[in-house]
């Protein structure tokens, strides 16, 4: 890799997935995604949305490099740092919330750690174990260790999943404040299209499994505006758009 | 603290009862104690056996914890060793220790490999069931995050183990000691196993009791001094309320 190319003009991210398949249980294969191509923009928000169990998680473990049993390509810059959130916060059950961030970032100061730790309002429960926490308060450490690396690639697999909506929408919210602050490309699956609405500079629509790319919708509107009001007109005009998308959405 | 004073009564009356060689009281047992601690070789002998004991203690817990991570882990390597530990787990300790001493000679080497080798199976199976329980969510954050190997085996992987490993000393120590008696017995010139074999020849019961008292304090001693409260400093995050 050429280090002199500056990193968000030309370092782009291109998913190429001609086929994933996986055994199921019982040994039939499963084809999760077929022809699957995508390009992500540097320093954006990538929302992917799809129906449930369509393999969106699959496609993001792949690119997480969790996964290399698939044929076709994944363009990452090489040595790029990664940052993931995962559906659960998947924090370590006998490290600090300070530990656990500090695990993935050896190289974060402490400043910087504790900067991080305010910006998602954490930092009284630095040195509490996860076990202490509520699940809202889990998925914020897991938001703050995702960023700890400075990562070139963010991937958040459904990250407010399973929360109540005034949780969910403050840590969106949250997440909005900590990206701004540090940009870096960021890719998130989700199947709830006000999600995906509030959150997207691109959204990407995805096809039932076998998945593949439906259409990629810029949403032009920055985010900081994007009140409810907005995020309803968007939605009924992508409605009208893209009925099976966002029929039930 | 009660049972042990109960015991101690019911002891002492069945030796007044017996009045025989054969059945000496518990004070008897108890001022041969002092005496030989004091006067004679008694704490010299234990020292030698505890020795022995921990040096048999790291090497099978080392070994066996290698081996069944690994094992827990790889299925085909799993499948490569697995009659090897059933074998192993089932040849008697006589065996083990017989053909230790045959091939390697009376020595302290081949003693402690003797009684190391007939615990690490036990370990094996217990960290293998360990790493078989390994939470891949957080195996896969591991990998995501890029940890190096000593990193996820330190921060990630040992934690899990943790209570395998607790489950394995345990009954890794009491089964190391008695072993360490039947090696110090057939082929070493000191520790307890040699004295217990030495007293018994000599019908000594009063020796043979002093001695194991001894040692079980001792080993109590090492359970509630140091394997309780290293376990409660290892799974104080455990604890906390939510």
């Amino acid at each position: 890799m050429n280090d002199a190319r500056p990193a968000g003009a030309t370092s782009q991210f291109e998913i190429r997935i001609e086929d994933k398949t996986y055994r199921g249980a019982d040994g039939t294969p499963v084809p999760a995604i077929r022809d699957l191509v995508l390009e992500v923009r540097p320093q954006s928000m990538t929302v992917l949305m799809g129906p449930s169990g369509c393999g969106k998680t699959t496609l993001l473990r792949i690119l997480a490099g969790l996964d290399s049993d698939f044929t076709g390509t994944v363009r990452v810059p090489d040595n790029a740092r990664i940052g993931v959130m995962f559906q659960e916060p998947r924090l370590l059950p006998w490290r600090t919330v300070r530990q656990n961030i500090q695990l993935v970032a050896e190289d974060l100061s402490n400043a910087d750690l504790e900067k991080l730790a305010a910006s998602v309002e954490i930092s009284d429960k630095l040195p509490r174990y996860p076990q202490e926490l509520s699940l809202g308060l889990a998925r914020r450490v897991a938001l703050a260790r995702a960023f700890a690396p400075r990562p070139d690639l963010l991937l958040l697999d459904e990250p407010f999943v399973s929360l109540d909506e005034r949780t969910a929408d403050r840590l969106r919210r949250l997440l909005l404040e900590v990206w701004s602050a540090r940009p870096t490309t960021a890719i998130l699956v989700t199947h709830n299209a006000r999600e995906a609405i509030l959150l997207a500079d691109e959204l990407v629509l995805l096809a039932p499994r076998p998945t593949h790319v439906v259409a990629v919708v810029p949403i032009s509107v920055p985010q900081a505006k994007r009140d409810p009001a907005v995020v309803e007109e968007i939605y009924a005009d992508l409605l009208k758009r893209h009925p099976a998308n966002f029929a039930t959405g | 603290m009660l049972s042990v004073a109960g015991f101690l009564l019911v002891w002492f009356i069945a030796a007044e009862i017996a009045q025989s060689r054969m059945l000496p009281g518990p004070v008897e047992v108890l001022s041969y104690v002092v005496n030989e601690a004091l006067h004679g070789d008694l704490l010299a002998e234990l020292g030698i056996t505890l020795w022995r004991v921990t040096a048999s203690f790291v090497v099978a817990m080392a070994i066996g914890s290698v081996i069944g991570l690994a094992m827990g882990e790889s299925q085909a390597l799993n499948r490569a060793l697995d009659p090897w530990l059933i074998v192993l787990l089932n040849l008697p300790a006589l065996v083990i220790i017989i053909l230790a001493y045959v091939w390697f000679g009376l020595n302290e080497a081949a003693a402690i490999g003797a009684v190391a080798l007939n615990k690490i199976p036990n370990v094996v199976v217990t960290v293998r069931e360990g790493a078989r329980a390994l939470d891949p969510g957080l195996d896969e954050m591991a990998r995501a995050y890029r940890l190096s190997f000593w990193s996820k085996l330190r921060n990630v992987t040992l934690p899990q183990l943790q209570p395998y490993f607790a489950a394995a000393s345990r009954s890794g120590i009491s089964l190391i000691w008695k072993i360490v008696l039947v090696v110090e017995l057939l082929g070493r010139p000191n520790g307890v196993g040699f004295e217990l074999h030495l007293n018994f020849q000599l019908f000594n019961v009063t020796a043979i009791l002093g001695y194991t008292v001894a040692f079980v304090t001792v080993m109590l001693a090492i359970e509630y001094l140091l394997v309780q409260p290293l376990e409660r400093r290892t799974t104080r995050w455990r604890n906390k309320p939510v």
